[in-house]
């Protein structure tokens, strides 16, 4: 709408000044400006502008309403394996982006309609308001004052010490209930932190194909995670114990194995340690086979696999505990008993 | 023995030793020379090494030194296997451009019957993974499901939930898998190129080889189709947290400015 459309006639033309005259105060320039002269908008004195607000709101809020049943309808209609192609997104599911498109725009038009609604129609006259004291005046409160006063002579509670420090003991113990019953949270860790499945004689079972591992198995360079015998996938404590148990299996050749205690606990240069990184437990398996460095994808602690697993980069506080391995009259990996530390990030109480 | 011994004088007689000497040797040969057709694949499997090693003098004996046993800039070649040559050299790993964190991945140089002649080399100097049959990293008999559970126990720790990369220490990283042919994921996991990994088939199964690979053609293939339209990389959070961050809450910010915004007035001032 251009400015020519507005009638003259209807522009009241002294009426800002009527709110609030910026008057200069001589001698303070520091004075209360006070407001700023209100402007009408076009809708306020034309009521044909209005009108069209009034349509364009109203058509908003319909917009609305239809996709809201365009959103109905498309969960219905259209298939949810059904894939088209749009130029900016690729390919995406066709529900997926009617479902989307149909919610944003009833969620939009509703917000879009309102806001246009109080900016064009709901009334915009500035208003001042002076801030007042808040308490209340002095002859209530001295009321009340007086009567709190009249109760606590009344109640004897100054008077009869037995009750009152009865009283403040039975509301001191109170509470107590309360943390009594955080003791069933969970039951106490105990020393489950310090101690996985592993034990002398229990084999070492190949994540992927579930057989027990035989050192020729293991190539020089290769990666293998394995679990302790018995331990099954659908094994109702199963999460419980491989989240200690899990090791990876990795062969390096004898000579570059640095630590001399590590070397001791490895069989012919296939060593077994912890998959649980020792910051915050995160499985740690990025495994370079040329560097034997392992790396761990959640915050880039680097452990040296050669080196009895030594922390050379990152937060990790101590090395990956190793798992002492041997074969058995079968030939199969065992352990030789389990992790001699506990497994996993540091707790209050590790030592 | 006295008569033959009277003639030795006899002019033809240097022609009798001589014809006797050809044939003794005609003969010879004709005892110990190998059987013509009987020999014919082994000696175009030797013509395949010896085209292989001329191959080999030119393009990689500088790094590998002349027998393929490595030198300071580059790793022995013995025992690697035919597998491995045909993945670093059919994937353009190798030759290398230039020392460095990694080799990347970059155009092929050699054909592939020249890669076979080169890995035929290799695989004579010592015993190796041989190039897997089609049958072995085809898609027929291979588990998804199953593929998708070994995948994100074996690779996705480096190689994303869907093979789409990862960064590694100091410059290394595992490459994204989209685009890279079944032969040569199968090859990779074999023989474990450069810091990744080896996977042997006595860890490793063959089928569970075979399932990774169809887990993979499935979620990061020519023709997968993603369910959620753009997606911004498939790295997870970082990716979408950027989008989120800068185009949601930029909108936003631009939405609340506006409705803010002084409303347009009657009399222009």
């Amino acid at each position: 709408m251009s400015s020519q459309d507005i009638p003259e006639k209807n522009l009241p033309a002294e009426q800002g000044h009527a709110h609030g005259a910026v008057g200069t105060v001589e001698g303070d320039p520091f004075a209360d400006p006070g407001m700023p002269p209100h402007e009408h908008r076009i809708q306020d004195i034309d009521e044909r502008a209005a009108k069209r607000s009034e349509r364009v709101v109203a058509l908003l809020f319909t917009v609305s309403m239809l996709a809201t049943i365009g959103f109905i309808a498309s969960y219905v209609a259209i298939p949810h394996d059904k894939s088209i192609y749009l130029f900016p997104l690729g390919h995406i599911s066709a529900q997926n982006f009617a479902l989307g498109v149909t919610l944003g725009v009833a969620l939009f038009t509703i917000g879009a309609g309102a806001v246009h609604w109080a900016r064009t129609l709901m009334s915009d006259v500035e208003i001042a308001d002076e801030r007042h004291a808040i308490e209340a005046p002095a002859e209530v409160s001295e009321k009340v004052k007086a009567d709190f006063r009249l109760g606590a002579e009344e109640s004897q509670l100054g008077r009869r010490k037995l009750i009152r420090n009865t009283m403040f003991g039975a509301l001191a113990l109170v509470p107590l209930s309360g943390v009594v019953l955080l003791r069933d949270l969970g039951p106490l860790p105990e020393e489950k932190l310090r101690h996985t499945i592993w034990r002398k004689g229990k084999l070492l079972v190949n994540m992927n194909t579930d057989e027990p591992l035989r050192p020729s198995d293991v190539a020089v360079g290769s990666l293998t995670f394995a679990k302790p015998e018995g331990l099954e996938e659908h094994d109702h404590d199963f999460q419980n114990e491989i989240a200690k148990a899990a090791l990876m299996i990795v062969r390096l050749q004898p000579d570059d194995i640095k630590d001399k205690r590590e070397l001791e606990w490895s069989h012919e240069g296939i060593v077994a340690y912890s998959k649980i990184c020792t910051h915050v437990g995160c499985p740690i398996s990025l495994y370079e086979q040329q560097t034997h460095h392992v790396l761990c994808p959640c915050h880039q602690s680097t452990f040296d696999l050669s080196d009895g697993a030594r922390v050379i980069f990152g937060p990790a506080g101590h090395a990956l505990p190793q798992l002492r391995i041997g074969v058995n009259d079968e030939g199969y990996l065992e352990a030789l008993g389990d992790f001699e530390e506990p497994v996993g990030p540091a707790f209050w109480e590790r030592g | 023995m006295k008569k033959l011994s009277a003639r030795r004088r006899h002019p033809l007689a240097a022609v009798v030793v001589l014809l006797l000497a050809l044939a003794a040797t005609g003969g010879l040969y004709a005892v110990f020379a190998p059987a013509g057709k009987a020999q014919a694949e082994e000696t175009a499997q030797s013509m395949a090494i010896d085209e292989g090693k001329k191959l080999y003098s030119v393009g990689c004996a500088t790094c590998h030194g002349t027998g393929g046993q490595g030198t300071s800039d580059g790793p022995s070649l013995v025992g690697v296997g035919a597998a491995a040559v045909d993945f670093q050299v059919g994937t353009g790993r190798m030759p290398a451009q230039q020392p460095g964190a990694q080799v990347p991945k970059k155009k092929v140089i050699y054909t592939q019957a020249e890669i076979d002649q080169l890995a035929a080399y290799i695989a004579s100097l010592g015993a190796g993974p041989a190039v897997p049959t089609e049958e072995k990293y085809g898609p027929e008999g291979a588990d998804i499901a199953a593929g998708g559970e070994l995948f994100r126990t074996n690779c996705a720790q480096c190689h994303n939930f869907t093979g789409k990369g990862g960064a590694l220490t100091n410059g290394k990283f595992a490459p994204n898998l989209e685009g890279v042919s079944a032969k040569h994921i199968y090859e990779a996991m074999q023989t474990g190129p450069q810091n990744m990994p080896s996977f042997p088939d006595t860890t490793l199964s063959e089928k569970n080889k075979k399932d990774i690979i169809a887990y993979l053609d499935a979620v990061n293939g020519d023709k997968t189709e993603s369910a959620g339209g753009l997606e911004l990389g498939g790295l997870g959070p970082v990716s979408e947290g950027l989008f989120g961050w800068i185009f949601g809450l930029g909108t936003l910010i631009a939405v609340a400015a506006w409705v803010a915004a002084r409303t347009a007035k009657a009399k222009k001032s």
